[in-house]
């Protein structure tokens, strides 16, 4: 275990500051998330256009430097993106958090992987992967319009 | 008392974990086992195991008595008057609810209020709670002040002529605050209103007497007296025992069972059915033995001494703010580190074999008065050094490090 591969400099300057942090108006759609264990939580608001697109999208809540910092690499990540694609780079981003070496899907950019790559150190940290994990799970809520809270116990 | 020797009885300190020496800091959570604890599970399962209680043969006999020394032990360590006022459960948990459950069922009824403090434990509040969804009960919460106690003045402003019941931490598993638990008594007894005290930080740290505290009911929490998991225990006065209705229904809680109806056992089997913890009681008796032969007067200070040295420390240390000063206080540290959340604390500490909780610790009324939804905590036991003090003060800088602060 190497606390450098959990602290990297991108995941402490989102943690930091994380973007789009806040609410905005015309959201149409919204879900919240939290972790039971250590009151955290998190709260992803979006805005879908005609064509299903992500117009906008921003979370509000709490958390550890991974959990601000993967909610914010992940808001950054999937604006502009269609539904169809965002929830293609969630099951991706999961499949990495748990078991996979990489990402493999084709929408992301390189340069896009190398930042999402930097939320794997968390992998050696078993009691922290619901950290990365809570605001994608609750994106994915959000887009499929579940009135349940989500909650990391998966 | 030789904390080097202490330290020596048990094994978890024998090895390394993860290549570290391990700064266990986390005791209000639950404490280490001394060998003798452990040694005793072992010795009961594979000398002289047997169900107590039940059959007649020679080990079923051994067995019972073992299980009901430990009775006695517990009734001696806290000055109760008979061993029948105490009763084995699986935890404090299990002791709030048994009070929670057949208190409320007896006396409790719509309008109602019970009086809790805002820096209960969860264990000390869920239980209540059912109570106000079945009977439409109301909660009254006592208010920390800014130094994060709870004093007289503020249980004494939230009593009204409906309150029923109190119950209340004899120490802040946050902020370590030590609540004037025999005044509380004494004002609730003038007013006819029984007390039920969550001993869970109180037991493993300070001097118990329930003559002289006279509360209606104490918690214990056995696995935080360097006992093992599975056993908690309930003090409760005899006329209370003998009052209320049973708890769980099963085998051993029983006089006579027929088909059209059922009469309850004696004190204390009257809360105890079905087949008990029974190795852990009997070596809890160790635990007992354990604190008694160290003397509940060394480890107070001991624990006091650690505690002034931790704050002094941690004073010190730019970007640490400690949650609550309150005048009497046990030893919890629980702090922030601006700019840090409490988990990437914890997991940086761990890095280097310092093992703290971070979190809500079970009390999320009390953090959302604190506005903050988590915090850092180290917490004492007898085998901790002032050197576990000076390596969390050296990781806690390392956090500090890694965050650029
Ligand atoms: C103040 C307080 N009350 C209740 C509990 C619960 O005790 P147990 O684990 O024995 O059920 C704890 C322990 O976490 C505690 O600190």
């Amino acid at each position: 275990m190497d606390l450098k591969d959990l602290y990297q400099e991108i995941i402490l300057d989102h943690g930091k500051n994380p973007r789009n942090l806040g609410k905005f108006d015309n959201y149409n759609k919204d879900a919240k998330g939290n972790n039971p264990l250590c009151g955290d939580n998190v709260h992803v608001y979006l805005r879908l256009n005609e064509n299903k697109k992500v117009e906008d999208i921003a979370f509000e809540g709490h958390g550890c430097a991974i959990s601000m910092a993967s909610a914010s690499i992940m808001t950054d990540m999937v604006r502009g993106k269609e539904e169809k694609e965002v929830k293609e780079i969630v099951t991706d981003f999961l499949g990495m958090i748990k078991e996979k070496d990489s990402l493999e899907t084709k929408i992301l950019k390189d340069d896009e992987k190398t930042k999402l790559m930097s939320l794997s150190g968390v992998k050696q940290y078993p009691m922290r992967v619901k950290c990365a994990t809570l605001s994608w799970h609750t994106l994915t809520s959000a887009l499929d319009n579940s009135d349940q809270i989500v909650k990391t116990e998966d | 008392m030789n904390v080097d020797d202490i330290k020596k009885e048990f094994p978890i300190f024998d090895d390394k974990i993860q290549n570290n020496d391990l700064v266990y800091l986390d005791s209000a959570n639950s404490s280490q086992k001394p060998r003798v604890v452990v040694d005793r599970i072992y010795d009961f399962y594979t000398k002289e195991f047997s169900n107590v209680g039940r059959s007649v043969h020679y080990l079923a006999v051994a067995a019972t008595n073992l299980y009901e020394q430990t009775r006695v032990s517990v009734q001696k360590y806290i000055n109760a008057k008979d061993k029948d006022e105490i009763v084995f459960t699986k935890g404090a948990t299990e002791a709030i609810n048994l009070v929670a459950n057949t208190f409320g069922q007896k006396y409790l009824s719509e309008g109602d209020e019970v009086l809790l403090t805002e820096l209960e434990h969860h264990s000390n509040y869920v239980p209540w709670h059912f109570l106000r969804k079945a009977k439409n009960i109301r909660i009254e919460f006592a208010e920390i002040n800014d130094d994060g106690e709870v004093t007289l003045e503020a249980i004494e402003k939230k009593i009204t002529n409906k309150t029923k019941i109190i119950s209340v931490s004899h120490l802040s598993n946050v902020t370590g605050a030590i609540l004037p638990i025999k005044q509380i008594v004494q004002l609730a007894h003038s007013k006819n209103i029984p007390v039920l005290i969550d001993g869970c930080q109180g037991a493993p740290h300070l001097k118990l007497d329930m003559q002289d505290i006279d509360c209606d009911f104490y918690a214990i929490s056995g696995h935080k007296m360097y006992g093992p998991t599975g056993i908690g225990i309930l003090y409760a006065k005899k006329k209370w025992l003998e009052d209320l209705p049973p708890y769980q229904g099963g085998g051993g809680m029983i006089n006579e069972v027929k088909k059209e109806g059922i009469t309850y056992g004696e004190l204390p089997n009257k809360y105890e059915a079905g087949t008990m913890a029974t190795a852990q009681v009997i070596a809890f008796n160790e635990s007992i033995k354990f604190m008694e032969k160290i003397g509940i007067q060394n480890i107070e200070k001991h624990e006091k001494e650690l505690l002034d040295y931790g704050l002094e420390k941690l004073r010190k240390n730019n970007s640490v703010n400690i949650i609550g000063n309150p005048k009497e206080k046990g030893g919890v540290i629980s702090f922030t580190i601006k700019g840090v959340h409490p988990h990437d604390i914890a997991t940086i500490l761990d890095e280097d074999g310092v093992a703290i909780r971070a979190g809500h610790h079970c009390c999320q009324i009390l953090h959302d008065k604190l506005n903050l939804p988590a915090t850092a905590r180290a917490s004492f036991g007898v085998y901790n050094t002032k050197d576990d003090i000076d390596k969390l003060d050296e990781a806690i800088n390392k956090c500090k490090k890694i965050f650029n602060l």
